[in-house]
């Protein structure tokens, strides 16, 4: 494995390839997860080249001389749809046709850093990169025609990869550069494609890698498989901040296939030849350790207590003078709180990554959603220059946040620096995951408000009450759970807490008067990053208790909702779900019940309302969550049915957390080991769930993918509130929390 | 103890070496090479690891591989006559984008897989029934249902 240079001068000086860049001859290199098409040439991959800068167009979009077009993003494929987004924006702005073009995601040693792939932000980021320096690619190469022809820009014109001039005068763009390189900058001159000329942004282009799942074929991080590659498993403590006392080597040490037993501290792990072998010797190894256990001081029954006891002075994040007096003067007023509990990211495949040390410098293959600050964090961890570190980002299994990604990555790179030369494969087990992912905070929410006799908002007052949302690793190496572990620990710091605990807090309802404060708490559990970080907690809590005062106004929810927003995209999608599920005639006097909710992703992405509908059967003391239908707008779409698809996914995935999620935990640990003890919803009971999508091609792309999981606590709430009558605002909303009796 | 058994993948019977407790999946994934059958809990709970034991969907992840001699054993690999002509079940899962990350998409195309030879004609509840034995965590559990019903839709044989 070859370590590019990160300087541009001396990399073109030490390799010679002057000819490398925008456009070359190309020459093989291992791009596995490139699909070839078509009946073009067969597409060879690009030589590796480091990202030199952002300002540079072949940063983002490469062209060869056969006609196929490389386009390189910092962002990740994490299963949702981003390489076939990206692709349709490079592909139209470029006018070409899409088969033409490949794309490679997040690796250290040839995309920009785009920091992470998280928070909805890769089409405003990435995307707009792209299309951008697409742009500029197109209106270059229709100056160098421009100048080779004599004749002037205007009187030139590109289209489905050609470029033509006066007369009868074409050339097709490979034809044109012909192999030469040209280092161009991006100017910000070159006109952006009018939407009303896209071919592929708008429509449901096919994510292909579907093919490539169906077949069968080689997609995973898992799948990888490389000469004399050996099989690692680790040891976790069964308990966070367990220490190692004793541990006899010798029975695992003589196993067939053993390799090596590594313990460094309470760092214990194993490589094998075979996978099986290093997990007979993790078994074995599990038997043998003796650990002394450091008890959970703060039981789940005392948690949310202890949040209120022992959270930090609140931060006030906005404030506003004589709130308490306004709400206290307002002519109906009211106050609640909500809870939710510790989630999981729960992925389906447990974490994976590869690991290879030769000649000091580290290779990563990983599921990582950033390959930079993986990079970054790692050079923290063994003290090396981060140019020494390449980290090559493969999709893994679904994330949905910071889950064992990096720590698994980490993990490979300890125990692959002992067994230098050698690609070292490690894979968790099921309860490394459940049990040493971090979670997505538990949360203590407490709203009030004061209205007016018309059902208008006054004021409304937030206090938050939440662990961090956000301990991804970004260069410092106690981030990782395995760090913490080693005989010369690296500390954790858990550091400031960021804004996620608090998005989505703040109503965007018209309110004159708002004020938020949050209280950071240390947990007793591990907590991070999982899908819409605190707007699952704040949204649930925020919509139920707008359904509260609803009912309080005695109006219609919806009515109520559109009565105090302002935004006139936030009624559309209200007003399109009101036509979508015939709202103001659904039947209430069976055993239904119907609840809506509405939310912008923080403040600042998609447009999102969802109607849930449930069953209540009293007899059985139970409901059903049968129905949901919702309504979608992020701007111009890129593709419809990618965000149809991963706002299904939010959906069916956000009504799992509140009916049924709970990290379990007692003293000696978290209990939740599997998918018996964390169960999540399943075929079964699936409900159906329809989507609705507002296209609008003329104003920006807006990040779409953690729209839905928010509302969808609130919306499925306020149903069973509407069929039963009960208000619950503890997750999970299980049926022993309503009382039945009274029904 | 290592043992000389056959095993029949795909149609292709071959000779191997196995650890005699070895489970079947890791025998899959590296003797033959295949990606479809994946570790997910190592437990029977999950269904990731799925495999057609003489055309049963069966879990691969615990049971050793010796048991599984002069059964035949189907994986998505063995699907499809080429790339360009997918089986029919394939072609519903890659028409209606029936993935997401995609880790549990062979454990559900398995558990169709055994729903529609038995029942060409299933209803949306035994689809239903069929695919509760895999986890998705994605939530693309409503795509697979559309999936399986085109699948069967197609009149193909299973």
């Amino acid at each position: 494995m070859k370590f590019p240079q990160t300087d541009r001068r001396t990399f073109l000086k030490t390799t010679g390839h002057l000819l490398i860049g925008f456009n070359l001859f190309p020459f093989i290199q291992c791009t596995p997860l490139d699909d070839s098409r078509s009946d073009l040439p067969e597409y060879m991959g690009i030589p590796e080249r480091p990202h030199l800068g952002r300002d540079l167009i072949d940063s983002w979009i490469r062209l060869d001389a056969k006609g196929h077009i490389t386009v390189l993003t910092g962002k990740k494929e994490l299963g949702q749809g981003i390489r076939t987004a990206l692709l349709q924006i490079a592909a139209d702005e470029l006018e070409v046709e899409i088969e033409r073009c490949h794309i490679i995601n997040g690796d250290t040693g040839q995309t920009a850093n785009e920091g992470y792939t998280s928070g909805s932000n890769s089409i405003e980021g990435s995307g707009m990169a792209i299309r951008r320096a697409a742009s500029e690619a197109k209106y270059f190469l229709m100056q160098l025609a421009a100048e080779n022809w004599k004749v002037e820009l205007s009187q030139v014109s590109a289209k489905d990869g050609t470029i033509f001039g006066p007369g009868k005068m074409s050339i097709s763009y490979w034809e044109l550069v012909n192999g030469k390189y040209y280092e161009k900058t991006i100017s910000d001159i070159a006109p952006i494609l009018d939407f009303n000329k896209h071919k592929y942004v708008g429509k449901p282009v096919p994510r292909e890698d579907i093919k490539t799942l169906v077949l069968g074929k080689s997609h995973f991080v898992h799948d990888l498989r490389f000469q004399d590659m050996v099989h690692a498993r680790i040891l976790h403590p069964p308990t966070y901040k367990a220490k190692l006392k004793q541990l006899d080597q010798s029975t695992v040490a003589s196993m067939d296939g053993v390799i090596k037993v590594i313990v460094d501290g309470s760092f214990v792990a194993v490589i094998a030849k075979r996978e099986y072998q290093a997990i007979k010797a993790w078994q074995i190894l599990k038997t043998m350790c003796v650990w002394e256990v450091n008890k959970i001081n703060i039981l789940p029954e005392k948690l949310f207590q202890d949040m209120k006891l022992n959270a930090q002075k609140p931060q006030i994040i906005e404030d506003s003078l004589g709130i308490t007096g306004k709400i206290n003067a307002s002519p109906a007023k009211f106050k609640a709180s909500y809870r939710r509990p510790y989630h999981m990211h729960a992925s389906a495949g447990p974490s994976c990554a590869l690991a290879m040390w030769e000649n000091g410098q580290l290779t990563v293959w990983s599921p990582t959603q950033g390959v930079y600050p993986l990079q970054e964090t790692l050079s923290d961890l063994f003290g090396i220059e981060k140019d020494k570190i390449r980290c090559i980002g493969i999709p893994g299994s679904g994330c949905y946040g910071h889950n064992g990604a990096d720590d698994v990555s980490a993990e490979a790179a300890l125990i692959s620096k002992h067994y230098p030369g050698f690609p070292v494969r490690l894979q968790w087990m099921r309860e490394d995951e459940h049990q040493w992912e971090p979670y997505g905070s538990a949360m203590i929410m407490e709203l009030e408000a004061g209205m007016d006799e018309k059902g208008k908002i006054q004021a409304w007052d937030t206090h938050i009450w939440s662990d961090s949302h956000s301990t991804r690793p970004r260069g410092e190496a106690g981030h990782f759970i395995s760090a913490r572990h080693l005989e010369n620990p690296i500390l954790f710091q858990k550091g400031g807490y960021s804004g996620g605990a608090y998005r989505n807090a703040t109503p965007l309802y018209n309110i004159p008067s708002k004020r938020l404060q949050l209280y950071n708490y240390d947990g007793p559990l591990r907590s991070s990053a999982l899908r819409g970080l605190g707007a699952y907690g704040n949204i649930f809590a925020l919509e139920s208790f707008m359904d509260e005062l609803a009912h309080l106004a005695d109006m219609d929810p919806l009515e109520f909702r559109i009565k105090n927003l302002d935004d006139w995209r936030a009624k559309a999608v209200l007003e399109k779900l009101a036509e979508k599920t015939n709202w103001s005639s659904l039947d209430r006097s069976g055993n239904k019940g119907y609840g809506i909710a509405f939310a912008k992703y923080k403040n600042s992405a998609a447009y999102f309302a969802v109607m849930a509908e449930i069953e209540k059967h009293p007899e059985k003391e139970a409901f059903k969550l049968t129905r949901m239908v919702s309504v979608i707008e992020a701007g111009q779409c890129i593709n419809p049915d990618g965000i149809i698809n991963q706002t299904e996914g939010g959906m069916i995935q956000s009504a799992s957390w509140t009916l049924m999620e709970e990290v379990k935990y007692d003293a000696n640990g978290v209990l939740s080991k599997d998918w018996n003890t964390y169960p999540i919803l399943r075929s079964q009971e699936t409900p159906e769930v329809e989507v609705h999508l507002i296209n609008r091609p003329e104003l920006p792309p807006l990040g779409a993918g953690e729209a839905a999981q928010g509302p969808v606590a609130a919306a499925i709430a306020n149903a069973v509130f509407d069929a039963t009558g009960n208000r619950v605002r503890d997750l999970p909303l299980k049926p022993e929390k309503i009382e039945w009796a009274k029904i | 103890m290592a043992k000389s058994i056959q095993l029949d993948v795909n149609g292709k019977i071959q000779q191997i070496e196995v650890d005699e407790e070895e489970p079947l999946l890791y025998i899959l994934r590296e003797d033959f090479g295949l990606n479809g059958p994946k570790f997910g809990c190592g437990l029977h709970q999950c269904g990731a690891c799925m495999v057609l034991v003489d055309g049963k969907a069966s879990y691969s992840c615990i049971q050793p591989s010796v048991t599984f001699e002069g059964k035949k054993i189907e994986t998505i690999e063995g699907l499809h006559e080429s790339e360009e002509n997918l089986h029919p079940l394939q072609k519903a899962f890659y028409e209606e984008q029936a993935a997401q990350c995609g880790y549990c998409l062979n454990g559900m195309m398995m558990a169709a897989l055994e729903l529609l030879s038995a029942n060409p004609k299933p209803s949306e509840q035994e689809i239903r029934n069929s695919l509760d034995k895999v986890i998705c965590r994605c939530g693309t559990h409503s795509r697979f249902i559309k999936a399986v019903k085109k699948a069967a839709q197609s009149n193909s044989k299973f």
